[in-house]
């Protein structure tokens, strides 16, 4: 099992495949999240790409900050398109029309483009079983087009879209729960990540690249713009999110869940709260409703794991 | 000796795309289109054809699918109708915008609302302009040469085009016809395999589909457009190429009977063999019609369209499609359009048939033809509408 080995797993690959020139936000970690991913996902990966964020942070014609082949068709197809490149490469390889070798594909969109417009073609693609990683690079909202909400923002965050007022608390659903939808169609494997745990992501990495059939991660990623943070605390709110509990890290390997990084005793949600502009309107109320919240999934979580 | 069978048309479709050994099939079932999917579902399970079919979830995926795989440099065909069509709508400027030469036979159908599952044009109609070059049908073995010549324009290097072949719903697509099926023999004869120019793959990468920014959105459009103007000369080299290797000649604008007459329908798709039974049964009468039958829709065949006008006084135009608040229905509005920058004088009128399945009889093709031939003189102003809806309970 590669999970024996995951807590251990600290190879840190040197090659890059996001390079320099890109044109994200200061502190993003979502472009910090595929940095680390393709050092892992190697060379031999063809990239499909949602509209958003990572999108149009790196490819305007005629420039690319990629060097894996590279396509973006529009937002809520990334997991079609990725069916169809690998059906297209399996064939001409089955044709002798291509050299044989073990190429894979990786389909990239936001949380947008994953768990509202692209929820479809993903659901499609991971039922038909197509050998690939999908990836959502979840930073709660949609930021390219200027911070509005998606089903992936958490509840009561302010969002352009969500704002708080008189009437309003700010996002007023709970956060979809996209790995949980993911593992529904029990695929192979499923992982939730955060690149402040660059060796964990890694280990995830890896065992998507590995197994056979569809896989899915799940990364927080933190975007300093628009959770209202300074730059430099990128790092900082994502450990926050996974000790607070709010983002725990686990995987789903063949039906089986397992916490990846085991907290002892969750930090109070106030301590990742606290400094987040999208979150300084919140009311003690709401504030331990979302307490009470995140230590339900938390046990939840726990007990699908079996951890006491 | 060239032997014809009795084959139902969605039948001989798909085995034209199994002739054109297709490598990726992504598709999504909606009426009329079912056979052609189904028998290629068939086809590939059996192991007659070596390709994967992809049965993804809306036809929004069947088209993202066939960018995928076309992408990779796979030949890829799908097929839809009507909603299918519109959903994957979005796709479909993306497709011709990539340059991916994809081929879809559109089985076409009326819109809802209300929902109809029967033919007109409206569906092709509202996806005319997408940067694909169109084709449409007469007959079955039209669609089948249609499909087959279809990767051949497209996949031309100079061209580098989705190809949308369109036959009607039912009217065409689910008769039995009696069809000449060419051997897989000439068909690889006439038809080489798809050598695509970029492809994605690891060893050389290549980025597609990056954005455009406004200094240069407006070049790649231009660029894209060219293509397609240009593609007309390959579309015309491919038919002739088609006609020496199999004897069925074909041309983007075909003419019937319009020597002696200087009254002319013009018409789309299966409709035109309709008009041809009218206009033999006018002959009967002492009286002359012809035909002019837009094979190629898109890129528009303005040159070849006005040598088949000259000398024309009247001319119906035949569509199954409403105007949609338009002044005139699309065929109608870009006829009128070249007639005036050519400075024609043409008697033009619109009339609009079949819609959502409405039978068109060749009645009413003479009932057409007397209309126009009595209002020689008094022309009278239609107050409310540039065009006549045949057969509607106003």
């Amino acid at each position: 099992m590669i999970s024996k080995t995951l807590e251990r797993y600290t190879e840190h690959p040197e090659e890059e495949f996001v390079v320099y020139g890109h044109r994200a936000c200061q502190g993003c970690a979502e472009v910090l999240a595929l940095r680390l991913a393709f050092k892992v996902f190697g060379k031999d990966t063809i990239l499909a790409m949602a509209t958003g964020c990572m999108e149009i942070i790196s490819t305007p014609l005629p420039f690319t900050c990629w060097k894996l082949p590279w396509i973006h068709v529009a937002f809520e197809n990334a997991a079609a398109v990725a069916s169809g490149i690998e059906a297209g490469v399996k064939i001409l390889m089955e044709k002798g029309k291509i050299e044989k070798k073990d190429i894979h594909v990786v389909a990239i969109g936001g949380d947008g483009g994953t768990s509202d417009i692209g929820l479809q073609a993903l659901s499609g693609a991971l039922e038909r079983w197509h050998k690939f990683t999908y990836i959502c690079v979840d930073n709660e909202a949609y930021m390219n087009t200027g911070i509005q909400r998606s089903s992936c923002t958490p509840y009561g965050a302010m969002t352009t879209t969500s704002p708080p007022g008189k009437k309003s608390i700010g996002q007023s659903t709970w956060k979809k729960d996209m790995p949980k939808i993911a593992a529904a169609h029990n695929i192979p494997y499923v992982a939730t990540a955060c690149p402040s745990y660059p060796y964990d992501l890694f280990a995830k990495v890896k065992k998507a690249r590995m197994v056979e059939g569809p896989s899915y991660l799940h990364i927080l990623s933190v975007c300093p713009t628009g959770w209202r943070i300074p730059s430099g605390d990128a790092i900082k709110y994502g450990r926050l999110a996974v000790e607070t509990g709010v983002f725990p890290l686990y995987e789903v390997e063949n039906g089986q869940y397992r916490i990846t990084h085991n907290v002892k005793s969750l930090k109070p949600i106030t301590e990742y709260l606290k400094g987040q502009g999208r979150f300084r309107h919140l009311t003690n109320d709401t504030i331990s409703k979302i307490q009470e919240r995140v230590n339900l999934e938390w046990e939840g979580l726990k007990f699908q794991c079996g951890v006491k | 000796m060239k032997t014809r069978k009795g084959i139902e048309v969605s039948i001989a479709a798909s085995i034209a795309a199994k002739l054109a050994r297709v490598e990726v099939i992504a598709a999504y079932p909606i009426t009329p289109q079912t056979h052609i999917v189904e028998h290629l579902a068939e086809i590939v399970a059996e192991g007659e054809l070596d390709a994967i079919y992809i049965n993804v979830e809306s036809e929004y995926s069947a088209m993202s699918a066939c960018c995928g795989a076309a992408a990779a440099g796979a030949r890829t065909f799908t097929s839809t109708s009507a909603q299918g069509l519109e959903l994957m709508h979005e796709i479909l400027f993306i497709a011709s915008g990539m340059r991916f030469p994809i081929v879809m036979a559109t089985v076409n159908r009326a819109l809802s609302s209300p929902l109809s599952i029967w033919g007109d044009h409206s569906d092709v109609m509202a996806a005319r302009d997408t940067g694909w070059i169109v084709l449409f049908c007469e007959n079955g073995q039209e669609v089948v040469d249609s499909i087959i010549m279809a990767y051949k324009m497209g996949e031309d290097r100079r061209v580098l085009l989705p190809v949308m072949v369109n036959l009607d719903g039912f009217s065409l697509s689910h008769v039995i016809e009696p069809i000449e099926l060419p051997s897989q023999k000439e068909v690889d004869e006439f038809l080489p395999p798809y050598n695509p120019l970029y492809t994605l793959h690891p060893d050389k990468p290549v980025t597609m589909g990056a954005y455009g920014m406004p200094e240069l959105y407006t070049e790649a459009k231009y660029a894209q457009e060219t293509a397609i103007i240009n593609s007309k000369k390959v579309i015309i080299d491919v038919m002739d190429e088609f006609g020496k290797k199999f004897g069925r000649y074909y041309k983007p604008v075909e003419t019937y009977n319009t020597d002696k007459a200087d009254f002319v329908f013009i018409g789309l798709g299966s409709v035109n063999e309709n008009i041809k039974t009218a206009i033999d049964d006018l002959k009967t009468q002492g009286k002359e019609a012809g035909l002019i039958n837009l094979r190629l829709f898109r890129p528009f065949p303005s040159d070849e369209l006005m040598s088949a006008l000259q000398g024309k006084k009247k001319v119906a135009v035949i569509e199954r499609v409403m105007p949609g608040g338009a002044k005139n229905s699309p065929l109608y509005n870009e006829i009128a359009s070249l007639a005036f920058a050519n400075r024609m004088t043409l008697k033009m009128e619109n009339y609009i048939v079949g819609l959502g399945g409405r039978d068109v009889l060749p009645e009413d093709f003479q009932q057409i033809y007397n209309e126009m031939a009595a209002k020689e003189k008094a022309e009278k102003v239609k107050k409310d509408k540039n065009y006549t809806v045949m057969r509607v309970r106003a």
